[in-house]
């Protein structure tokens, strides 16, 4: 079930990094921003002074909209900065957020934030997740997923084509911001107790790193690692410790020899499957041509 | 006014420590144009690497500084091999190379937690504890020792840097790494010192580091700090990371001191977030916006 | 027949370094016209000038009589400037179709949430899009490759495609970057005609950069001369042929000094 929730924030970030090739150390702290805002709006106020005692969806969409006005300021700020602020800005932000609710003493501070009421059963959850794969799926297949491909491709080129880079860039951060940020109101909700460590930068990067495994531009490999990788140490608690150490050294072998992950950047659907196909047989074509035109010209061949 | 400049001193002694931290990271960002977020666990290794030449190997105080620098020194260039070469050379997108970093940095971090376990450690007392006096103002013998040896290690490598024929060939590729290959030069040379250089100074860090506070395997956290300041005084300015460095260390001593301890570490990301809005380029850097 | 492209005194310094200086010329709609010049005379900054990839130091530059000085990159390209580039940029780990495909972002209005809920203006609009980037493969002739991973297309084929992406937003101006780089004579016989039938059915002007003196000479109606920056000569084929200064730039004195 964890890795459902998982896998929300993971597809959000997928947007972010797989898609449009921006790099985030700091999206726990997107969850952390849903999970207390969402919190804070179900809260029975017997319990906790501030709370609201909403209905459970009520905290999604306000978990989900102060997620996605953060990363909208955020943006803002560092967008248009090279890539390597951006990363540092966003390790920033997901530390700060968690020093601030360490000392916000309404969500309890860093002893934590008990009485969350239990709402993430499994077909929430599940009903969650399918929504998100969809919508993210849709996304992806629009003029507006073709952008953020592109930005993440070439920017200079995709600027040249009358593509709004900045705003790509936004839309991305901001939809990532809000799976983020729902995610985490659904952990909220599951755990039913909130601490600020659990959203440490450890949780950031377990997420990157589950995106990364899945293969960056791949939504079935985002689905897929995040099921993997979250439910696999369940199964092998003895391994627990080395769990991290296999994944840090995971990352560098993919890196080194297999960047586009397990998936390789490929869906596993009909469409994805048949794309694959046809690119194949399109490559076997062109080399085929290629080898003819070579033969029939008096060896002035056509190309390097 | 005496309790201000006792927060300043100390605020320097800590700004020493940051500047050795960012110095090293500035230095590779400088000449490879990423930042290498391994930093931290190097620095983190560091810190073990004296603590057991202190503590098992019973070495005295020196060798084990000099030993934990060479091992870090080791390590860095190790990374540099293994995690960032084979990319290097498939001219892969700069993305890769953080997440490679990341890959690197989360591995260590977590090898020693799983290897020697991830209870707080400290070091054996070095120096006497107690402080010598200025005038009213009391200085550490340790925060002392950390200054000079920082100041010692930043002027040699301006040194290197400034005088030497590959310190000029490092300050060469700083501005272009290609053109520095047509030129003859042996970039795959240049990267290592650098590396190993960055190495060096990340080891002395670590050391200083685990002294003044304590050993445990999430020490790499507290290089944000050290990027934060890189950011500050200038991403791939060295000056710019001790300028920035240094005042980052007096500015967060002096707010957990005049206002609360609570907010020590919240001000490094108030002024990132300054930084970022009103000069990206920090006090010394060079162009942060994205160009054609 | 006005002219749709005006610079006027354009100037781009980098630091102490004027790349373009004081640079004037006028490109007449519906036509095609050349920039010359040895290399590092500035050429291609004069394309990132007039595509807002670097920001004028100084002068004007006027499209359909506006100034689009300081306007962003896109929105340049939304007014009708597209551009290809010297060292080919293409989506290289998309398709050939999806290249396009891409590109042709503009013929459709559908928002984002539109997108993410595939309400009907989407479906209708993205049917209209697909449709678009097909035609334009088939009118320029890669439409068999489009499944191919653009990486992978040969050389010449590249090219073309970035000439597609760039047809892709109904430009009014079409700036060429070294176009013919790499080929030979045959391909560049048919790059010619290409350029040419592009004016003539998609209504364009053309600005290009070439080194290829038989591209130049045999297709533009006028050629701009550069040479460190600044214009030596400006005039049909002939005229620039027999321009001493231009001589001397591509020659160097005949007399040993």
């Amino acid at each position: 079930m964890l890795a459902g929730i998982n896998l929300i924030a993971v597809l959000g970030l997928s947007l972010l990094t797989g898609f449009t090739g921006l790099f985030s150390f700091g999206h726990a702290g997107f969850m952390a921003i849903g999970a207390y805002v969402g919190a804070l709006m179900t809260v029975s106020p017997t319990t906790t002074p501030s709370g609201l005692g909403l209905p459970f969806f009520v905290g999604i969409i306000a978990g989900g909209a102060a997620a996605g006005l953060a990363g909208y300021l955020i943006g803002r700020i560092t967008l248009n900065l090279k890539g390597d602020y951006f990363c540092i800005a966003t390790l920033g932000f997901g530390e700060a957020i968690r020093l601030i609710l360490n000392n916000v003493q309404i969500f309890g501070g860093s002893r934590g934030w008990p009485g969350i009421p239990y709402k993430s059963s499994l077909p929430a959850i599940l009903i969650a997740d399918v929504v998100a794969v969809v919508v993210l799926w849709n996304i992806v297949h629009s003029r507006q997923g073709r952008n953020m491909i592109a930005v993440r491709e070439e920017e200079l080129a995709a600027q040249v084509t009358g593509i709004n880079v900045f705003g790509s860039k936004m839309t991305a951060l901001v939809i990532s911001a809000v799976y983020a940020g729902v995610a985490g109101v659904f952990f909220a909700h599951y755990m039913t107790f909130l601490q600020p460590k659990m959203f440490a930068m450890s949780k950031s990067t377990e997420l990157t790193i589950i995106v990364i495994f899945g293969g960056l531009g791949s939504i079935s490999g985002s689905v897929l690692g995040a099921l993997l990788l979250t439910a696999l140490p369940e199964v092998l608690r003895a391994f627990d410790i080395w769990r991290l150490v296999v994944y840090g050294a995971a990352v560098i072998i993919i890196m080194i020899s297999r960047p586009k992950g397990l998936m390789g950047g490929v869906e596993l659907t009909p469409s994805g499957i048949r794309k694959v196909r046809a690119e194949r047989k399109a490559r076997q074509i062109a080399k085929a041509s290629i080898l003819a035109t070579d033969d029939a010209s008096d060896g002035v061949g056509g190309e390097a | 006014m005496i309790q201000f400049l006792q927060q300043v001193i100390n605020g320097l002694s800590i700004g020493s420590v940051y500047a050795l931290m960012a110095v090293g990271y500035s230095l590779v960002y400088s000449i490879m144009n990423f930042s290498n977020f391994a930093h931290g666990s190097v620095i983190m290794l560091g810190a073990y690497f004296g603590f057991f030449a202190l503590t098992s190997l019973k070495l005295p105080f020196f060798l084990a500084f000099i030993l934990a620098s060479l091992g870090t020194t080791a390590v860095a260039i190790l990374i540099e091999r293994v995690a960032y070469k084979p990319l290097r050379e498939r001219q892969a997108p700069f993305l890769y190379f953080i997440i490679s970093a990341m890959g690197a940095s989360i591995m260590f971090e977590n090898l020693v937690i799983a290897t020697i376990g991830p209870t707080f450690r400290t070091y054996p007392p070095v120096l006497d504890r107690a402080p010598f006096y200025i005038g009213p103002i009391a200085i550490g013998r340790l925060d002392f020792l950390m200054f000079v040896i920082s100041a010692v290690c930043l002027a040699g490598l301006i040194f290197f840097i400034e005088r030497t024929k590959i310190g000029k060939a490092v300050q060469a590729a700083s501005y272009n790494l290609k053109a520095c290959a047509l030129m003859g030069i042996n970039t795959d040379v240049i990267i290592l010192v650098v590396f190993g250089l960055g190495g060096l100074l990340a080891g002395v860090a670590g050391v200083f580091f685990g002294m003044k506070y304590t050993v445990y395997p999430q020490i790499g956290n507290i290089t944000t700090k050290s990027f934060i300041a890189a950011v500050f005084g200038g991403l791939g300015s060295l000056p710019g990371a001790v300028i920035g460095s240094v005042l980052l260390g007096v500015i967060e001593t002096l707010v957990a001191g005049y206002l609360s301890s609570q907010y020590r570490d919240l001000i490094a990301f108030v002024i990132l977030i300054g930084v970022l809005i009103f000069r990206p380029t920090g006090i010394m850097g060079k162009s942060a916006v994205d160009k054609a | 027949m006005g002219d749709l492209l005006q610079i006027s005194n354009l100037t781009k310094r980098f630091g102490g370094l004027a790349a373009v200086n004081d640079v004037s010329f006028s490109v007449p709609e519906h036509g095609i016209v050349g920039l010359i010049g040895p290399n590092g005379a500035g050429k291609t900054t004069i394309f990132n000038l007039i595509t807002g990839v670097y920001a004028a130091t100084s002068g004007t530059i006027l499209f359909n009589g506006q100034s689009i000085v300081g306007l962003e990159p896109y929105r340049i390209a939304d007014k009708g400037i597209t551009r290809t580039f010297q060292n080919i940029r293409l989506f290289k780990n998309l398709s050939v179709f999806d290249n396009v495909l891409t590109a042709c972002h503009r013929s459709a209005q559908y928002n984002l949430l539109e997108s993410a809920l595939r309400l009907p203006r989407y479906r209708k609009e993205e049917k209209n899009l697909h449709a678009k980037a097909e035609e334009l493969l088939s009118i320029m002739g890669i439409s068999q490759w489009r499944d191919l991973e653009a990486d992978n297309l040969p050389y010449g084929l590249q090219r073309r495609l970035e000439i597609v992406r760039a047809l892709a937003l109904d430009p009014k101006l079409l700036l060429l970057d070294e176009p013919a780089a790499g080929m030979n004579p045959d391909e560049t016989e048919q790059l010619m005609s290409l350029i040419a039938r592009l004016r003539d059915e998609f209504n364009l002007t053309i600005l290009v950069i070439e080194h290829h003196m038989d591209l130049i000479m045999g297709i533009c109606e006028k050629i701009v001369v550069l040479n460190f920056g600044v214009k030596l000569a400006e005039g049909t084929a002939d005229t620039v042929s027999n321009n001493p200064l231009v001589i001397e730039a591509y020659l160097g004195k005949t007399e040993a000094s």
